[in-house]
This record gives C-alpha cells, structure tokens and sequence, in this order.
C-alpha cells in the first residue's frame, strides 16, 4: 500500500527527533502528534490481547463530542443573559447572543488547552515518558464550570495546580486520585472566593459593572433558594432548557442530558454511576423536603436536579473512568453516595453554594477503599462456595 | 571541638536527615504557624531555645536518670524550658506571641524535641547534644521559614508584614492574593513540594518498598 502524503513526510521528519537526533528531546512531544495523526504500529508481544477499534483517544473524542451540547447552550446563554442584565431584548436563539458567548467563553477554552496541555507536555518531555491525551476532556470541562468572567491568568494558575499536584505526582494520566477538572475548581473555589461566588460573577461584565439595569440581580437559582426566596425561583421549564445564570456550561440540564444519551449510547459513560447519583440526590431532596424547617429545605426535590451543577457533575464528573469506583457494584455505591452529600452539602452548609463539586471530590477519595471491600466481600463469597 | 564528626551533627540534620522533610516530625506545628513569616520566625527561635536547652541538660543528667522514669524526667525538662520560653514571649513579643497562642505550649509534645532526647542526649556528651539539638533546630527552623515567606507571599502579598507585591504594582494590573495560601492544607503542599524537590535531587532518600 502506498503511503500517503502525510505519512510519508512524518516518516521524513521523524530521524530528527530519535536519539541522538537535532530535536532528541522533543522525542515525546514528537510522538504524541504522530500518534494523533496516525494510529500507532506497535504491537504486543506476549499473552492475549482483544482488539478493539476503542482507544483512549477515541474515548476522550467522544466525550468531549458530549460535551459540544452544552459547550453551545452555554454561549447562548452567556450572550442571553449578558443582553438581558443590559436591558437588551436580544432573543436566547440569536446570532448576537451567540456571537457575544463565543467572544466570552473562546478565550477560556483556548486558555484552558494551552495551559494544561503545555503543563503535560513538559513533564511528559522532562520524564522522557510519551504524552498522554488525558487533558483532552479535562480541558473542555474546565471552562464548562467556571463563571463567564474568571480572569484567564486565575484559570492558569488553577489549571497548572491541578495537573501538577491532582495529576502528575500521581503517574499522570490514568493514576490520578481526584478529578482535574473539579481539583481546578475547588482551586479556584478557596484560592480566589470572590471571584467564584456571589450574584454579580456569572453574568458576562457584570462583575466589571458595564451598564447593569437598575433592579437586575445575577444571582443563580441556587443562591436565590439558599437565600429563602423561592418565589424569585426561575420557572422549572427555563431551568431545564437553561435560561439562568450559572457556570458556562452547566446551565441547561437539555444540552447535558443529550450528552448523557451520547455516554451512556455508546457506552463510555456508567449508566449505573448516573441512575444511582440521581437517585440519591432525589432520595436525600425526599428526606429534606420532609423535615423542611427553612425555605431552602422546602425546594421540592426534584427541582435540585435542574438546579447548579447537579445535573452535569453527574454526568461528566462522576462517571470519570479513573476517579471512580472500578467495580460494578461499587460504582452504585459510589453514585448514590455522591448524590446524597452533593445535595446534603448544598442544602445545610450555607458557606458552600454547590455541594457537588465537594461531594464528588470527596468519594473520589473513598473511591479505591469501596473497591477493596467490594473485592473482598466477593472473595469471601467464593471461598464459601468452595468450602461448603 | 569541631570535628568533621561533630559538624557532620550540625549539618545533617539541614539537608539529608531533616526532621521536617526526611524524618517527617514536627508536621503539626509547621502547618499552624507558618502563614506569616513573623509567627515562624519566633517558632523557629523557640525550638530552637528549648531544644538545645533541654538536650544539653538531659545530656549532663544522663548517667543520673534511672531509665524507667526517663520520660518524665525529659518532659519536665522540656515543659520547664517552655514555660520560660512562653514567658519571655508575653514579656518582649506580645502580638506574636497572642498568634502562636497555643503552639507554643505545644513546643512540649513536638516530636522533633523528644525524639532528639531519646535518641541522642540520653546517649551522649554535652557538647556533641548541644550541636545535635541546634542542627536539628535549624533544620526545623529553616523549612518553617521558606514555608511561611512562600505562604505570606502569596496569601497575603507581603513579606515580614511589608506589602511588596502591592509596592512593585501588582494589584494594578489584577493581581489579587490566593486565599488557599493562608489555609493550612497549602502548608502541608508547599512542605511536599520542598519533600518532592530534595528527594529528587537525592535518590538515596527515596524508601523502597
């Protein structure tokens, strides 16, 4: 077969980099190009091994695929509510809305590409090792979950942080025992509070003050319950489509179930993690809901999974291969248990508006220890069987 | 008197067997003072009183101490010097010594202190334990202060109280100061970022399982 132009010049190029070579050490740099340009030709020698068409660029392919859903309500948005906080009649679907969130929430996209991917790629050419494509989703989901106006210096920061210290002394990708994308987060969370909280951050130059309408507050739905006016509450149908203020991308709970069917459709993302968190969070929304002794306890339960970032924590967040539990009973464990502190944490720790981040973080931690017990209990299980 | 044996005792415990980064004692009082370079400052200056205090003494009573009371003998020498030490605090430093609060008190129970005790001055002369308690001291002393003066820079923007980062301009362009650094979780970070460097620049100080 003759090889391509492409394949041919790679192949010209490529002595360059070996050992010994002018560019030798941007060896792993090198190959972590040739290997997204085309699919390597090493093969294993020893045992047996499937094939499969699934790799882990694929992988990260498709999700980040998932995420284009929500990656555009969340422009729209950023656009809609920025118009609105203006006293502009500019439509939800318009191109100017569009136009305005695309200026807006570009930048942290690129930012958020650069930075971490620079950050791997220095340790991966530091360690000599090759470069993984783990930051392919983390870098999408980063800006997905930070208000429209963080400063891209802050995003860096947080971002070189959370690779550093959540993921590379860990063994990189794949070894990492918290989650990149909400380790920024939660970075950015205790690091710099106000610019992470508060009515005025979510809304696209509010927080510079550019031109706000008299009367017009920015605060989320969530803040709006936890401060005890339920009747300002957003109505459920424009929580769901995704009308109100929030962090870029997790505003529309339609945009993030259609990248849940995409998931869960081609297998990538655990059913079982999504249906057991949901299910907890709508169980512990049950439980308050029955001693509700202040407004925010009142919210009924079902509203809180429309509400923040419930909704896309659960789908993109939770169901992270890495963080979470490997085994299948322990991924049920492990859903519902998020889902129970996310909405736990939510509802009675007034000093932090969304429990999720927290929750998740915190089973990625238990993530390894339900594991072992699961095993055991198998173990146990089977040494009954054989000794009975 | 100053044997390369004996300044092997005062160098040691700086680099390859800091009690802070290699013997990983003291932890506690390394993350609760180390926000602002002052507090560590004092800190260091107290350990550093009491340990060289205390093994010198436990030094000179070594063949006196029956060895089934010998913990309690230590620690009322310790808890005596603390006390002395906590004095002088209120009486020259009061503001610094309202921040220690607590930790100086707990000087007693730090391990490095007793550690030092056990394992050197019960077993050798005055002077060898002299230099033994102030390597060691200074060693604690040292990682506490690049600690603090990492943390009051970058959580509060000065450095000994002075606003630097707020003289050279910093805040005008949109600077703003990190507040994780002030929480202790940073603390125990930046003390493992200062483990990851040494341990890299020195394999031997890496434990194999």
């Amino acid at each position: 077969m003759k090889n391509g132009k492409l394949r041919q010049f790679v192949d010209k190029i490529k002595p360059t980099f070996d050992k010994g070579g002018k560019l030798g050490f941007l060896k792993s740099t090198f190959e972590g190009f040739e290997t997204f340009l085309f699919v390597p030709n090493t093969v294993s020698l020893k045992g047996s091994h499937i094939r499969d068409s699934i790799n882990l660029k694929r992988t990260m392919a498709l999700v980040v695929i998932a995420l284009l859903p929500a990656v555009l309500m969340g422009m729209l948005n950023t656009g809609y509510q920025h118009f609105l906080s203006q006293g502009q009649d500019v439509a939800f679907w318009s191109g100017q809305a569009l136009w305005y969130g695309f200026i807006r929430v570009f930048p942290l996209i690129v930012v958020s590409y650069i930075v971490g991917l620079g950050t791997e790629f220095a340790v991966a050419q530091v360690k000599g090792h090759e470069i993984n494509e783990g930051f392919l989703v983390s870098g999408m989901l980063i800006p997905l979950i930070v208000p429209v106006d963080i400063p891209l210096w802050m995003l860096a920061v947080a971002i070189v942080f959370a690779v550093m210290i959540g993921k590379e002394i860990f063994g990189g990708t794949g070894m990492n025992i918290f989650n990149v994308a909400l380790l920024t987060r939660a970075f950015l969370f205790f690091a710099y509070p106000i610019f992470m909280s508060g009515d005025k951050i979510w809304i696209g130059g509010m927080f510079k003050g550019e031109n706000v309408v008299d009367g017009f507050s920015g605060a989320t739905p969530l803040a709006e319950a936890a401060a005890g006016n339920l009747d300002s509450l957003p109505s459920s149908m424009d929580m769901f489509m995704g009308y109100i203020p929030g962090s870029v991308g997790e505003t529309s709970t339609l945009a993030i179930l259609i990248g849940a069917f995409i998931l869960i459709y081609t297998g990538i993302g655990s059913w079982k993690i999504m249906l057991s968190a949901t299910v907890g969070g709508l169980l512990m929304g049950l439980l308050l809901n029955v001693f509700a002794v202040n407004p925010f306890m009142e919210v009924p339960f079902w509203q809180h999974m429309i509400m923040g970032g419930f909704a896309f924590e659960v789908v993109f967040m939770a169901t992270d291969p890495v963080t979470a539990t490997q085994t299948e009973t322990g991924k049920w464990i492990y859903g519902f248990l998020i889902g129970i502190l996310a909405i736990l944490v939510r509802v009675i720790n007034p000093a932090y508006p969304e429990g999720m981040m927290l929750a998740i973080l915190f089973m990625n931690v238990f993530a390894p220890l339900i594991d072992y017990y699961v095993v055991q209990a198998n173990i146990r299980k089977r040494l009954k069987r054989v000794t009975a | 008197m100053f044997s390369s044996k004996n300044m092997k005792l005062l160098t040691n415990p700086l680099g390859d067997s800091n009690p802070i980064t290699v013997q990983v004692l003291g932890i506690c009082s390394a993350l609760a003072v180390t926000a602002k370079l002052k507090p560590a400052f004092v800190m260091a200056i107290s350990v550093l009183v009491v340990m060289t205090l205390s093994n010198v003494i436990i030094s000179l009573l070594r063949k006196t101490i029956p060895n089934r009371i010998r913990i309690i003998v230590q620690l009322v020498v310790i808890a005596t010097l603390v006390i002395l030490v906590d004095e002088v605090l209120r009486a020259f430093v009061y503001d610094v010594s309202k921040q220690l609060s607590v930790f100086v008190g707990l000087i007693i129970t730090n391990c490095i202190i007793m550690g030092r005790l056990e394992a050197f001055a019960l077993a050798n002369k005055p002077w060898d334990s002299f230099l033994d308690g102030l390597g060691n001291a200074f060693g604690y002393g040292w990682i506490l202060i690049v600690v603090a003066f990492f943390r009051e820079l970058l959580g509060s923007g000065t450095v000994w109280g002075y606003p630097v980062l707020d003289k050279i301009g910093l805040y005008d362009i949109g600077y703003e100061n990190n507040g994780l650094m002030i929480l202790s979780p940073m603390a125990l970070i930046v003390v493992g970022i200062i483990i990851w460097i040494q341990r890299s620049r020195n394999k031997d100080l890496i434990e194999s399982n």
